[in-house]
């Protein structure tokens, strides 16, 4: 057997490119789908809109400081849906057979998993959160300097981190659940809901499971508090924004234990 | 290192079942220890249910055993899935290795990429796969748009591309027609004299069995009740074709060479069964005898199918 040739990335950048490729080569059906994501979008915003029209604040945001929180939370969404999004997707990888298959292949299942595909559609998405993002860094006094420039750019990181990490443990889980969608939807979708809030308007079962179990608060609401020097909720400093890759990394050990758990249990060996 | 590519020991696998509140434990593979020679060919038989997907899941490092060791290419399957993942090939009849959506050829160039070959070598290695399998017609259609018999053909390609020591293949041919089943086949004959390619098939058709392999592994309730070759587990339950005739003329009775048994007729003596035995007599044979006493219309015969061999070999334990 001869030794394996090139760099140990190119499997995954074939594979990533020929999907990408492909998707753009059925030109009508990439438009149509870029539209729906487009409205979807839209009318997540409009929600937020809306709601400003009969309150002037929720939990010490004005619709400003709401557009900052709301572009942060759907910019990292939807990046995170666009590359790792079809993780979620999982009992539909086990029923075709395409789990087995990457078994046959010499890389690790989850990162085979992650780049088998990629949905550019949500670029559309990922644009309505840009611009609400790119709204609400003008509309809001900002104190611009290397520390809000620093800490908008781990927010962001940070945060799509986070949300693909969501997809990842709910793909874990799904290993696990009959009909796991349905329930793993509570969290993914509902964690996306959450991070547009911000947490000081949450109960306290709110606060512990999307302000620390799965870390929505720390993707959005957080860094935007610090951001604008707005008050945090669970008595958490003023700085904790900058507590984002912390959430990013817990996010991430717990989907690996998922995962991990998953695919035992998908093998049979305990679990 | 050992010399065997394959070789287990006690292996077993049970699953926990749920009937209703109950829980039942069922014995998918039983305590099968088997050693397979680089080189062999062999044909992992059994009616559905007899462990056979379990077992070659195991082997590829997909299942983890319950008991027992086992070996694939001296790796242990499951700790060494990577580097296992670069000796075998596996071609599962009824899940694809292709993608769906792309041009098949893309296929081929992905998976190449994927195993990481060299440039040159992934093209030899496809130029030899191309011709032999004759898969140059089909190389620009979406896989989605193929025959049967041309995904098949792909997926066996595909499955062969890195030049695996060990080809495992569940259900090749299943579902494919006369012309196609005898292409695989004589491909598959061809790859392992070439490259002294190990093959482990497991099949419903006598025929691949007959054409592909050297030994066969018969397995009932996950354990094993022959290993050895074809024409002794034949002369063990005395596994008959069936040659099917209909005559121009009504005819009662038609005298039969040794070897062949009359099993009914139909019609009023129009259409006849007649077992035979392959070793003992030739369809040759039988049909001149036949056509001596009675013109014949038309004939098919039928192979003995694994269910009725497996049958046998039970009826026979009993």
């Amino acid at each position: 057997m001869a030794e394996p040739h090139g760099s140990a990335l190119a499997p995954y950048r074939a594979v990533l490119g020929s999907r990408i490729r492909s998707q753009a080569s059925y030109r009508t059906s990439f438009g149509l789908d870029l539209g729906s994501s487009l409205l979807v979008g839209l009318t997540e915003l409009a929600e937020v809109a809306v709601l400003f029209t009969s309150v002037s604040a929720i939990g010490g945001f004005d619709l400003a400081a709401m557009l900052l929180v709301f572009g942060l939370a759907d910019l990292c969404f939807s990046l995170a849906d666009m590359v790792v999004g079809h993780c979620d997707n999982l009992p539909e990888y086990v029923r075709t057979g395409r789990l087995d298959v990457f078994y046959l292949r010499p890389q690790p299942l989850l990162l085979q998993l992650v780049t088998s595909d990629i949905s550019l559609r949500r670029l559309a998405r990922a644009a309505v959160g840009l611009v609400a993002l790119v709204v609400g860094l003008v509309v809001n006094d900002l104190a611009w300097g290397p520390g809000t420039i620093g800490l908008l750019a781990v927010a962001l990181v940070s945060g799509t981190v986070t949300f693909a990490a969501l997809f990842v443990w709910a793909g874990g889980l799904q290993f696990f659940l009959v009909n796991g969608s349905e329930m793993t939807n509570a969290f993914v979708y509902g964690g996306r809901y959450a991070a547009t809030q911000p947490g000081t308007v949450w109960g306290r079962p709110l606060v512990v499971v999307f302000g620390f179990f799965f870390p929505m608060a720390f993707t959005a609401y957080l860094p935007a508090a610090t951001l604008l020097g707005l008050d945090t909720f669970a008595g958490l400093p003023d700085w904790a924004g900058w507590l984002a890759p912390v959430a990013a990394v817990w996010a991430w050990v717990a989907a690996g234990l998922s995962w991990r758990t998953g695919v035992r249990h998908y093998q049979g060996a305990g679990g | 290192m050992t010399s065997h590519i394959i070789e287990t020991d006690g292996l077993t696998r049970t699953f926990r079942v749920r009937e209703g509140v109950r829980r039942r434990t069922v014995v998918a593979v039983d305590d099968l220890s088997l050693r397979v020679e680089a080189g062999e060919a062999v044909g992992y038989i059994g009616a559905n249910g007899a462990g056979k997907s379990t077992t070659i899941k195991m082997l590829c490092g997909i299942l983890v055993p319950t008991s027992g060791e086992v070996r694939t290419c001296g790796l242990r399957p499951v700790a060494e899935r990577r580097r296992l993942a670069r000796e075998i090939g596996v071609v599962f009849g009824q899940r694809s290795q292709l993608w769906w959506d792309l041009p098949t050829g893309e296929s081929f160039s992905l998976l190449a990429a994927i195993h990481r070959l060299s440039p040159g070598d992934a093209a030899a290695r496809r130029e030899e796969l191309v011709e032999r399998l004759e898969l140059g017609e089909f190389l620009t259609t979406p896989v989605r748009q193929l025959s049967l018999g041309q995904r098949m053909r792909a997926e066996v390609a595909a499955a062969l591309l890195h030049r695996p020591r060990l080809v495992v293949l569940d259900e090749p041919t299943i579902g494919l027609d006369v012309l196609s089943k005898q292409r695989l086949r004589e491909f598959l004959v061809t790859e392992r004299r070439d490259h002294g390619t190990t093959l482990l098939l497991t099949t419903h058709d006598m025929g691949d069995v007959e054409r592909l392999c050297d030994r066969v592994v018969l397995v009932d309730r996950g354990r094993t009740v022959h290993d050895g070759s074809l024409a002794a587990l034949s002369r063990t339950v005395g596994a008959q074709r069936v040659m099917t005739v209909d005559l121009a003329s009504s005819t009662p009775s038609l005298a039969l060479p040794d070897g062949a048994t009359h099993l009914g007729e139909e019609g009023h003596g129009l259409r006849h069964r007649i077992g035979f035995d392959p070793d003992r007599v030739t369809a040759a044979a039988v049909l001149a005898a036949v056509s001596a006493d009675a013109e014949v219309l038309d004939l098919s015969i039928e192979e003995p199918d694994v269910e009725d061999v497996v049958r046998r070999v039970y009826a026979n334990r009993r």
